[in-house]
């Protein structure tokens, strides 16, 4: 795919990192976000370039806190992992392989989990295997997107669950909502690329369970605590979501001639195009901005602002927008209910909505 | 969200201010309420680093944890806590009133009741993760703690639970309690950041509130209002302090620390304190005081039950007490609604654009109208409401009015007189635009007499606003005694006694 390294420019492609995959999952229907990710667009850059850095600051104390646990999750080779999984899932293991992907160069991974995934897929005895930091691809869009999650595949006898690791408190058997649905979002995304890999080995994809396992800190200590969850759904909401999924070639055929994103630098480091320009291109692909993307995108702080320029009511929510029907600027919402527009076909229920709202608040504002 | 607080919002983010939802205060303010700005280490369930905390705006008490990761450290700041917290907290246990019931012994109230104000959700859901790190502790055994740390714990347990219960005003978050008066032209996400929010209610001279929550985003003009706090602000200034302070644990150590987190409270404490005063300034509802009632019962309750040395609460409930729990949440929140909703006109709005409610003027009164005969003849006034609201009441329907307590009334037909909406005759209303005339038939609140009592039924040419809402009292679900537990509920639960566990448990 050329065009996509003309947009990308001279410089190395970006995997799918844990917030791109979040991104993806928040809103997949972004043609913006679609596009810089299939080019492999270094999001967190650009957004710098255009002076809407993304507010993902991370405390070094949240840092250490995740490293610390990691390790101790994973030391020995996942020894306590593999405590934690006998007595979850009752596993008559005593011993477990480890194989940690992260060990043979960048180039090599995908073909390299992709080997051993293979390999253990026919292996059907009783062996078991963690396989560390795999490099999964997913076809997104019609492209080739490569996933690097931070997570552990664990094979038993052929079946594979996805296992991940966060630092997150789970307290008295409960954690914070939010935190587990974005870990299962996550998951699923995982799961589904494991799967894909094995329905294309040619072997059974049903092997990948649908159960992932979570492992959290108990409590207030660090002691780790496993628990399934079942991802059924958001896999198949993400299904779904792929599938819909304007192609990215289709994308690319609107593009006008020599458009680039390219953040080529010069000696200094420093980006060759002028942020202006880039921020002009960006323009030119369509966002779906939504208040959500605030805590996933890279880019959000610049669709944020165009949005705003243009008086959006995607500003204040999806709660907002269904009150108004569809009705997606602030000025047309305002003018319906303040009787100074007439409404198109199809508006006569939401206006007349919208007028009785307006005349009530006057009513009751004096 | 309603479609009224939709419009509100658009308005806000046309005109660059906030707009308000409410026509009065839904919340209590207390004379005397205590404001608590917690900070946590990011990264952590519960690592509680520093606080402001007190009862004078102008002399908040700053407490500190020099290293985070210290466990005796941090038992030593709640401690400090409690040192604050707890005699607050007593000193409205003194004066107490007799409450008279009916069929029932009477008993004692206090008079006041604290109340902690914090700056959003998740400061108030730590101030439940601190007491559930706490309340368990005991003052003797291998690790132990001031006597004052396991029964801080209890009350922050306490607090946190109630904040959760619909009405009460015991812990209010102060982004909560602005944001159910105030609508912005920003996101509810958006509105989470305190001073974000405070900038479109009450942007400083010369800016408009867009431009003041642009500003409140850079953490370097306006810190996060906790209990998370800015990576920036960690890894900057934060961890190089605590590291002096783990070289040399001096009392200049400290003292920096304590400089540092100074910086990122005390522009927070002082927007607490400003949304007190925005809140104060807002006429108070009639109901409040009623709702502030209960929470003074509930506190009354929650002392005695210390003082009659019952266990902490529990880890989690037990399946009755769950649903027990449950079935309270949904009644108070139900009766919350209804009781904003007869409070504030602006409220009630909502549920005349969803056809529950109608307002309109008296056109007709038939105050001496009876019906039945002989013994059962019964005194039942009509009056008739012409309205423009889109009626969605059928007749039958119970309502009631906001003007007048205790009144109730029946709808008996449903009129159209012009336009396009109203079905003569039928239940539906028109969906807007249409002229309706309702008859209603007064049965409740007019007196024993022959005719009605002055004042009981609404004059010819009176404003009124009438709803099938209803806030009547309901019954408890019926729940069976935890004994009895059936095993479709896991059985009868064991009897919860903390143990050795709980007090020793780690707190890394």
């Amino acid at each position: 795919m050329s065009r996509l390294d003309d947009l990308r420019g001279p410089v190395p492609a970006r995997a799918h990192d844990a917030r791109a995959i979040a991104a993806l999952a928040a809103n997949p229907g972004c043609a913006r976000r679609s596009l810089l990710d299939a080019a492999g667009v270094d999001k967190d850059a650009a957004a710098r370039h255009v002076g809407f850095p993304a507010p993902f600051g991370q405390s070094q104390f949240a840092i250490t806190r995740g490293n610390v646990f990691e390790s101790l999750v994973k030391e020995n080779g996942c020894a306590e992992l593999l405590r934690l999984l006998r007595e979850l899932m009752g596993l008559p293991i005593a011993q477990v392989g480890y194989q940690d992907v992260e060990n043979v160069g960048a180039h090599l991974r995908a073909s390299h989990t992709r080997a051993l995934i293979d390999r253990a897929a026919r292996e059907s005895e009783d062996s078991a295997v963690f396989y560390d930091h795999p490099l999964l691809s997913l076809r997104i869009a019609g492209q080739t997107s490569y996933l690097e999650p931070d997570v552990v595949a664990f094979q038993l006898g052929g079946r594979f669950h996805v296992v991940e690791i966060k630092s997150f408190s789970v307290i008295d058997g409960q954690a914070e909502p939010e935190k587990v649905a974005a870990a299962a979002r996550q998951a699923a995304v995982y799961v589904l690329a494991l799967r894909a890999l094995m329905e294309e080995l040619g072997h059974d994809p049903e092997r990948v369970s649908h159960d992932v396992v979570l492992v959290c800190p108990e409590n207030f200590a660090n002691r780790p605590v496993a628990s399934l969850v079942d991802v059924r759904r958001q896999l198949a909401v993400l299904r779904r979501q792929l599938a819909r999924m304007t192609r990215v070639d289709r994308l690319l055929e609107d593009l006008p001639e020599g458009l680039t994103f390219s953040l080529e630098p010069d000696a200094d480091g420093v980006p060759t195009r002028s942020a202006g320009e880039l921020a002009e291109a960006l323009r030119r692909v369509p966002a779906r901005y939504a208040p959500d993307c605030l805590a996933a995108c890279d880019m959000c702080m610049f669709c944020r602002d165009e949005a705003r320029g243009c008086g959006s009511t995607d500003l204040l929510g999806r709660q907002v927008r269904d009150q108004l029907g569809g009705v997606s600027g602030m000025d047309e919402a305002l003018g319906l209910a303040e009787g100074t527009r007439e409404p198109e076909e199809g508006q006569e229920e939401i206006a007349r909505l919208l007028r009785l709202a307006d005349r009530l608040r006057r009513e009751c504002v004096a | 969200m309603s479609a009224l607080t939709a419009l509100a919002r658009l308005r806000a983010m046309r005109e660059g201010v906030a707009q308000r939802i409410t026509t009065v205060r839904h919340c209590h303010v207390s004379d005397r309420p205590m404001v608590f700005v917690p900070l946590k280490m990011a990264g952590e369930a519960a690592a509680p680093l520093g606080a402001m905390v007190g009862t004078d705006p102008d002399h908040p008490r700053l407490l500190v944890v020099p290293q985070p990761r210290n466990r005796n450290l941090r038992f030593a700041f709640t401690a400090e806590l409690a040192e604050v917290l707890l005699p607050y907290v007593e000193g409205f246990q003194k004066r107490t009133e007799t409450v008279e019931r009916k069929g029932g012994e009477p008993y004692e109230r206090c008079l006041e009741a604290p109340q902690v104000l914090v700056p959003n959700r998740p400061a108030a859901e730590f101030t439940g993760l601190l007491g559930r790190s706490t309340r368990f502790r005991r003052v003797d055994g291998p690790y132990p703690v001031h006597p004052s740390v396991p029964l801080l714990g209890r009350w922050l347990t306490y607090f946190a639970d109630r904040s959760r219960q619909p009405g009460s005003s015991l812990l209010l978050a102060a982004t909560e309690a602005l944001g159910t008066h105030w609508a912005t032209g920003q996101s509810a996400l958006e509105d989470a950041n305190l001073a974000a929010l405070l900038g479109w209610i009450d942007p400083p001279a010369g800016t408009t509130g867009r431009r003041a929550a642009e500003e409140a985003e850079d953490p370097l003009l306006w810190p996060p209002a906790g209990p998370a706090t800015d990576p920036g602000f960690d890894n900057e200034v934060l961890a190089p302090a605590v590291q002096a302070y783990e070289e040399a644990p001096t009392d200049r150590a400290v003292e920096r620390v304590a400089e540092a987190l100074r910086t990122q409270l005390e522009p927070t404490w002082r927007l607490m304190w400003r949304s007190v005063e925005l809140l104060r300034a807002l006429p108070e509802g009639s109901r409040v005081a009623g709702r502030w009632e209960s929470d003074r019962g509930s506190f009354t309750r929650f002392v005695e039950r210390i003082a009659e040395g019952g266990p902490p609460q529990a880890r989690r409930d037990g399946a009755v007490s769950a649903a027990a729990r449950l079935a309270g949440l949904e009644r108070a929140r139900a009766s919350y609604d209804v009781q904003r909703a007869y409070d504030d006109p602006l409220v009630m709005a909502e549920y005349r654009l969803t056809g529950e409610a109608f307002a309109g003027v008296v056109t007709a009164v038939e105050p001496e109208h009876f019906e039945g005969e002989g013994r059962s003849r019964k005194l039942r006034p009509l009056v008739t409401v012409r309205t423009e609201d889109p009626v969605r009441l059928a007749p039958g329907a119970a309502v009631g009015s906001p003007e007048r307590r205790g009144h109730g009334a029946e709808v008996v037909e449903v009129v159209a007189v012009s336009g396009a909406g109203g079905v003569p005759g039928g239940g539906t209303g028109g969906a807007g635009g249409g002229t309706v005339e309702i008859v209603l038939k007064v049965t409740k609140g007019m007196g024993r007499g022959k005719t009605p009592a002055p004042g009981a039924v609404p004059e010819p040419g009176e404003r009124v606003c009438y709803t099938s809402l209803t806030d009547d009292f309901q019954t408890s679900a019926a729940l069976p005694d935890p004994e009895e537990t059936p095993w479709t509920h896991g059985g009868p639960p064991e009897e919860y006694v903390p143990g050795d566990d709980d007090a020793q448990e780690e707190w890394e």
